[in-house]
């Protein structure tokens, strides 16, 4: 595995900047995820890193050495993609084995079958393995194209929203096995996706992406509690942060144009009072719409609160996040 | 608005039973949830509702009015598909005019319902508009305009929000809730997502191989599951459920795991056997006394808690714990439980057994 890392990396599709003067590094053996909505440069950072494009101006290292006249192939990474796509005519085991019959590896009969079998232990796909791949059930295909990548030994794993198109339930269970994978190989991994949680669950660092720009590059709790920006706060967390007008407390900072709040950051009892507008019962706790001074805000509290619509309350801010004119952390 | 009273509900296609004998009742103005697994009933059901599909044998009542054979055109309810079909030749007003139209309404007061529906839905600056440029969210609200300017009896709507990212959902979803509220309408919604159900509906019905399972209140649904499949099926990460041997007496309190007794509220209902001790995430708690052990196997950062996921003797398990909490990977953890909380079941019937604590919401029938 190799430590990657990006300098003043830029990247323009004619007048779109996609990537804009980006420097970051990961780490060899982390996990980071890349974090951003659609366009934020998510897709053109695996891109570059991959060999597919070459960044307009900037330096690609992979474990300290510019990799600018390396082709994909010699940079030796796997890619795994959101829409899994097995060679519908052979088996797991033959789909497994694919990657390892390049010509240029030469990897020897008896190594391809090692090592078929171990990845299929790890992902438990053992007994599939003289299925078909259209055998399959989705979380399979995507095990098995998770697999492909794992047979071969890469200095970097590429992957862009690869659970993005399973269900909730498979997805839960595929953040653990990859993470858990992740860890015991010790691999290095680039991660896209736009699901929060996913970022929260299984990141070591996340990288914040705003419009081609890196905002903040941390860990998910460093991003989570200490956020540069309300862009980067705004992407962690469900329901999402609150962001009022500074002066409905007092106390703010005189800089200060809006606070943040988290939903589970406001206590209730002394303070400004509020209207409760709705009330979530969603079995572990209860989401509370408030409206405060005519805004709109969003609360949780104990699963069987007694507060129903209409109710009148006093909340005050606990751990507020301040933030100028321009969305900046004070 | 209306009440809706379906009972004994069936539908056969050919050899398979779609729908088996459902029976519920959806009071007027509420905001109902028809949810489960696709394959589960819960379209068809709705479907018979809307006069889409007419049952195999029972009944369908709107506000008295036995239904089930009549044709949908005679029902007054309105539809809204999950894949909602606007014409696209006309613009946003002559979209939502259309069933009125239909209706020979005079053109004056088509107008100035249009207009109260528009502004309802704060599409106003929308209506010249032709509908191919509009976004997504808007071409919802003009899907749904077209179903309240009927001023129907019930809104049924299939997985309306299906098609949209997890961010515009939750924000439509909040939409939807506050229009319903603000019509006093009664509307029946099916979704296959036990969030959105918990989320937005008054009542729920959860149904599984064309079975109802359970209906009720969704906090009492997901606090006192009537079967297994609930119990797995709501909440997420879903309720805890440990296997192990055993038998139950009519007045117990305590089972024991393994070698450590834990307080359950007191059963009702005598089991021996394959039994199942259900206990959800945020109820299980640490405490290095207990005999009852695990591994951690896995922690899950989500910001304010942390899902922990633990192999213990009986099978894996996830507690929810606040984030702040040590925890580390391979750690061998003394588990307790929030003993006010358990549901024991029946592993070969799947059904829970009758307690202190749940037959206020079981024993109904």
């Amino acid at each position: 595995m190799a430590e990657i890392s990006l300098h003043n990396v830029s990247m323009s599709y004619g007048d779109h900047v996609a990537l804009d003067d980006v420097t970051m590094t990961v780490p060899d053996g982390s996990f980071v995820v890349l974090l951003g909505p659609t366009g934020a440069g998510k897709t053109t950072t695996l891109r570059l890193i991959s060999g597919l494009d070459k960044p307009d101006s900037g330096q690609i290292m992979i474990d300290g050495q510019d990799a600018a006249r390396q082709t994909p192939a010699q940079r030796n990474m796997a890619m795994v993609f959101q829409q899994y796509s097995l060679y519908p005519h052979l088996s797991v085991r033959q789909n497994l084995a694919f990657p390892l019959k390049s010509p240029m590896l030469r990897t020897p009969e008896d190594e391809i079958e090692r090592k078929v079998s171990e990845v299929a232990e790890i992902l438990q796909i053992s007994h599939k393995l003289d299925n078909k791949a259209t055998e399959l059930s989705g979380g399979e295909m995507q095990r098995v194209s998770i697999g492909r990548a794992l047979v071969r030994s890469p200095q970097l794993y590429l992957m862009d929203e690869p659970l993005s198109s399973l269900d909730a339930k498979l997805r839960s269970d595929l953040r653990i096995e990859l993470k858990r994978i992740q860890a015991s190989l010790g691999a290095t991994v680039l991660y896209v996706t736009h699901d929060q949680v996913e970022a929260m669950t299984m990141a070591t660092h996340v990288g914040v992406l705003d419009h081609g720009k890196l905002v903040q590059f941390g860990s998910p709790r460093e991003i989570y509690e200490d956020p540069v920006s309300i862009y980067a706060a705004s992407r962690l967390g469900s329901p999402k942060i609150n962001i009022l007008p500074a002066e409905i407390f007092p106390g703010a900072p005189d800089k200060a144009t809006s606070i943040g709040l988290r939903p589970e950051h406001i206590r209730f009892g002394e303070g400004v009072k509020v209207d409760v507008m709705r009330v979530e019962h969603l079995g572990d706790q209860t989401r509370i719409h408030l409206n405060i001074a005519g805004s709109r805000l969003i609360t949780l509290t104990d699963a069987h609160t007694s507060l129903s619509k209409g109710d009148s309350i006093a909340i005050s801010p606990q751990d507020p996040l301040y933030f100028d004119a321009n969305g900046i952390r004070i | 608005m209306a009440q809706i009273i379906i009972k004994n509900l069936r539908k056969d296609f050919g050899d398979f039973t779609a729908v088996q004998a459902s029976s519920f009742i959806i009071e007027h103005g509420e905001f109902f949830m028809l949810l489960g697994p696709s394959g589960c009933g819960k379209t068809t059901t709705l479907r018979m509702i809307a006069g889409l599909e007419l049952p195999t044998s029972g009944e369908i009542y709107i506000d008295g009015e036995e239904v089930s054979q009549k044709r949908a055109s005679e029902r007054d309810i309105a539809f809204v598909f999950q894949m909602f079909a606007l014409y696209p030749h006309m613009n946003v007003q002559q979209n939502i005019s259309y069933p009125l139209k239909c209706q020979k309404m005079p053109r004056a007061k088509i107008k100035a319902r249009v207009a109260e529906v528009a502004k309802i839905l704060g599409i106003e600056g929308l209506l010249k508009k032709p509908v191919g440029g509009l976004s997504g969210g808007d071409r919802q609200r003009v899907a749904l305009g077209r179903a309240i300017v009927r001023n129907p009896k019930a809104f049924l709507m299939d997985e309306p929000l299906g098609a949209l990212d997890a961010e515009f959902r939750e924000h439509m979803s909040e939409e939807l809730r506050a229009l319903h509220d603000s019509m006093d309408a009664t509307t029946v919604y099916v979704t296959h997502d036990q969030l959105e159900a918990m989320q937005m509906g008054d009542k729920i019905v959860v149904m599984n191989h064309g079975t109802v399972e359970q209906f009720g209140v969704p906090q009492q649904i997901y606090d006192w599951p009537a079967t297994l499949f609930v119990a797995d099926f709501i909440g997420s990460p879903s309720m805890n459920l440990l296997r192990f041997n055993g038998s139950i007496s009519e007045g117990d309190s305590t089972v024991s795991l393994g070698e450590q007794d834990f307080a359950i509220p007191t059963q009702l209902e005598a089991a021996s056997g394959d039994l199942v001790f259900g206990v959800r995430p945020e109820h299980v708690s640490f405490n290095e006394n207990s005999a009852y052990r695990g591994t951690v196997t896995a922690t899950e950062y989500l910001g304010t808690t942390q899902i922990i996921t633990i192999s213990t003797p009986s099978g894996v398990l996830k507690a929810r714990v606040p984030a702040a909490q040590l925890v580390t990977v391979d750690e061998e953890l003394g588990l307790d439980f929030d003993s006010s909380t358990i549901t024991l079941f029946n592993e070969s019937t799947g059904t829970a057994l009758l307690s202190e604590a749940n037959k206020g919401v079981l024993d109904h029938g």
